[in-house]
């Protein structure tokens, strides 16, 4: 495993890196090189082409007109579909998140074309928008501990048929639908609102997309001593009344 | 001007001694300094009392995300050369605590008043500035404030043809946005460095192409204007040439880029730059901000950075290694309550630095300079961090409340 190469690719942080998401890029390299796995990191911005010989792609939240843009920007380019097609590993957070699904409203209020890589659809909610901790429980066939995570968002995301619900939540409003289900998951790309940033939270997430790049089904172990601090920290704040 | 000078009505009048007497009541109760709350009781009695008090004065509004509360410190230094000034210099800067600041300036000519990023083009509006100082914009709080570029977008459209002089950073695309709906802009190569939220055109959507301290649009032609006055290394260069030495008290580049910009607005009022700068040279702390304070035997210096731009250029100004640096952030209602951001900031720029994480969300920290391959230490306490900290004087970096709670320890 330790001549392994893998590529990370970050998708537009001239657009979609606003509320703290390069932090996934972050901890993905890190736990890498913790399990010294050899792995390169591309930040891909708006005017150049997406590289289709990624292993990981990783999409953050920003900002109403940056997401319009970069919706644009990423169905012209067509890269990141072609490497979806050819197996590669998606995470998106918040406005990535709707990016990657059939359509979402944009800063104009228009219906925006989507990706079409998650099967979701992205309406925007007319309530409060949804700001604030997060507990929820991640689909069990991934075999993950509870997902903590930041939410702040105003768009409600429904899932299709052959999307999953990537969490159950039991405090928060995920994908704001009112029936519990946080992000989306198929079998290569995965959906979320978490910020926090995420995986800074949930490293296990960042593991799961390592060990689905390199085709293995374990890691060896890394000093998870200050995620497990902090994630305790969350989850008592969440669950305990203020 | 200063001489139009229609005196408060009796109801004005009223309002003023109401709300110094509530502010009163709230200092004596040990409840801060009391201004917002005068300040929102006078309000109440007549809404109108801002406009009416500022009337009275050359107002000066100085906003920005970052630097806001030392520029207008810096300005009203400069500007007493001329005539008496009223400021709201505790950082009081939303409408209440202007008004409570302004009441408690009857003699005085200018007004050199700081306006929290979402309440400028009202305080604009209801003061009619003679001056206004944009230094720059940048995320902060995204839990609960507006886009960084719809900020832009709203001084853009509520600044649209001011009579006021706009004094505006040519180096912030988002700034230079906001200003280009004024008819009179004085544009200052004030820098940022700090550029993740100007990517992308504020005017187009275009993809910013930035070749070394330029920047414009290349698909709408968008682009930096040409300044009249520049901070150049330790400089002030004027629009006539002339370069003046700044020997601030304050440290780090982005205070000599608030001086530059301070002394540009001076001269609109006709104060020369050497004599601006002079006076910006009393200047050591501003509201406990790079206060050097004396702590179980040890120094200790304060630094504010409350956003990833203001951590950067804080970044910039510490001691270099092996000074023993504390941070310490929180993130309750005033800080934002997502702690995100922390993600935004290179925290590889510390690696040498002995480091101890304090304050509500140190485990954030934990992390963060875990995964930035960093050495820490996790304290509980200002003290246990103190006592651990190596020889030297102590870089104390924190956010908006974790730096009160620290000024309050330290009796600061």
């Amino acid at each position: 495993m330790t001549d392994s190469s893998l590529r990370l690719v970050w998708i537009y942080p001239d657009l979609l890196s606003t509320y703290g998401d390069q932090g996934n890029a972050l901890v993905v390299e890190r736990r890498a090189h913790q399990r010294r796995l050899n792995v390169s990191r591309v930040d891909v911005r708006s005017d150049q082409p997406v590289p289709t010989s990624g292993d990981i792609y990783l999409i953050g939240g920003g900002e109403d007109r940056p997401q319009r843009l970069a919706a644009e920007r990423l169905r012209r380019d067509g890269g990141l579909n072609r490497a979806v097609a050819n197996g590669a590993i998606v995470f998106s957070v918040c406005a990535g998140y709707q990016i990657l699904g059939h359509e979402f409203v944009n800063d104009l209020g228009q219906r925006e074309a989507g990706l079409g890589l998650l099967d979701v659809v992205s309406t925007r909610g007319e309530g409060e928008r949804c700001v604030g901790d997060v507990l929820a429980d991640i689909d069990p066939n991934l075999n993950l501990p509870p997902l903590t995570g930041f939410e702040n968002h105003q768009g409600i995301t429904h899932l299709g048929q052959s999307a999953r619900p990537f969490a159950r939540t039991r405090l928060g409003r995920g994908n704001g639908t009112g029936d519990g289900t946080e992000g989306a998951f198929n079998d290569t790309v995965f959906g979320t609102y978490m910020h926090g940033p995420v995986m800074a939270r949930n490293p296990h997430i960042a593991d799961l997309l390592l060990k689905l790049a390199l085709d293995v089904n374990a890691l060896p172990p890394v000093d998870d001593r200050w995620y497990d601090a902090l994630r305790d920290e969350r989850i008592n704040a969440a669950t305990q009344p203020a | 001007m200063a001489g139009n000078t229609e005196p408060l009505s009796s109801r004005a009048r009223l309002a003023v001694t109401a709300g110094k007497a509530a502010a009163a009541v709230s200092r004596a109760a040990g409840r801060g300094s009391g201004s917002v709350i005068g300040g929102k009781v006078a309000l109440r009695l007549d809404p109108d009392l801002l406009r009416r008090l500022a009337q009275h004065l050359d107002v000066i509004l100085v906003s920005a995300t970052n630097g806001k509360t030392t520029t207008t410190r810096l300005i009203a230094e400069a500007l007493r050369a001329a005539g008496p000034v009223v400021s709201n210099a505790l950082g009081a800067n939303m409408p209440a605590g202007i008004t409570s600041a302004l009441a408690g300036g009857s003699d005085a000519r200018f007004g050199v008043i700081e306006v929290d990023e979402k309440y400028l083009a009202g305080v604009a509006r209801d003061t009619t500035p003679k001056a206004i100082a944009l230094l720059n914009l940048s995320r902060d709080q995204l839990d609960r404030a507006a886009e960084t570029r719809m900020l832009a977008e709203k001084w853009r459209e509520g600044l649209a043809g001011t009579k006021a002089v706009v004094i505006a950073n040519a180096d912030d695309p988002l700034i230079v946005w906001a200003a280009s709906s004024s008819p009179n802009v004085v544009w200052v190569a004030a820098g940022q460095e700090w550029k993740d939220d100007a990517w992308s055109c504020p005017s187009c959507g275009g993809v910013m192409q930035r070749p070394g301290d330029d920047w414009f649009c290349a698909q709408c032609g968008f682009r930096r204007p040409s300044p009249g006055w520049a901070l150049r290394d330790d400089h002030v260069l004027d629009p006539h040439g002339s370069a003046w030495p700044i020997h601030l008290q304050l440290p780090g580049r982005a205070n000599k880029a608030n001086a530059t910009t301070s002394a540009a607005v001076a001269a609109t009022f006709g104060v020369p730059p050497g004599v601006a700068l002079q006076r910006m040279y009393q200047v050591q702390a501003v509201a406990g901000r790079y206060d050097v304070v004396s702590f179980q035997g040890r120094d200790l210096r304060l630094l504010l950075a409350k956003n990833p731009a203001g951590w950067l250029e804080t970044f910039s100004l510490i001691d270099p290694p092996p000074t023993p640096v504390i941070l310490s952030v929180n993130a309750r209602g005033a800080d934002g309550t997502d702690t995100s951001w922390l993600w935004d900031v290179d925290y590889t720029r510390l690696a040498g630095h002995p480091i101890c994480v304090l304050g509500d969300r140190r485990l954030d920290l934990a992390v963060r300079l875990e995964v930035a391959g960093l050495t820490f230490r996790v304290c509980e306490t200002l003290d246990e961090a103190v006592q651990y900290a190596p020889p030297g004087r102590i870089e104390v970096i924190a956010n908006y409340t974790a730096f009160q709670d620290l000024r309050r320890r330290v009796g600061n």
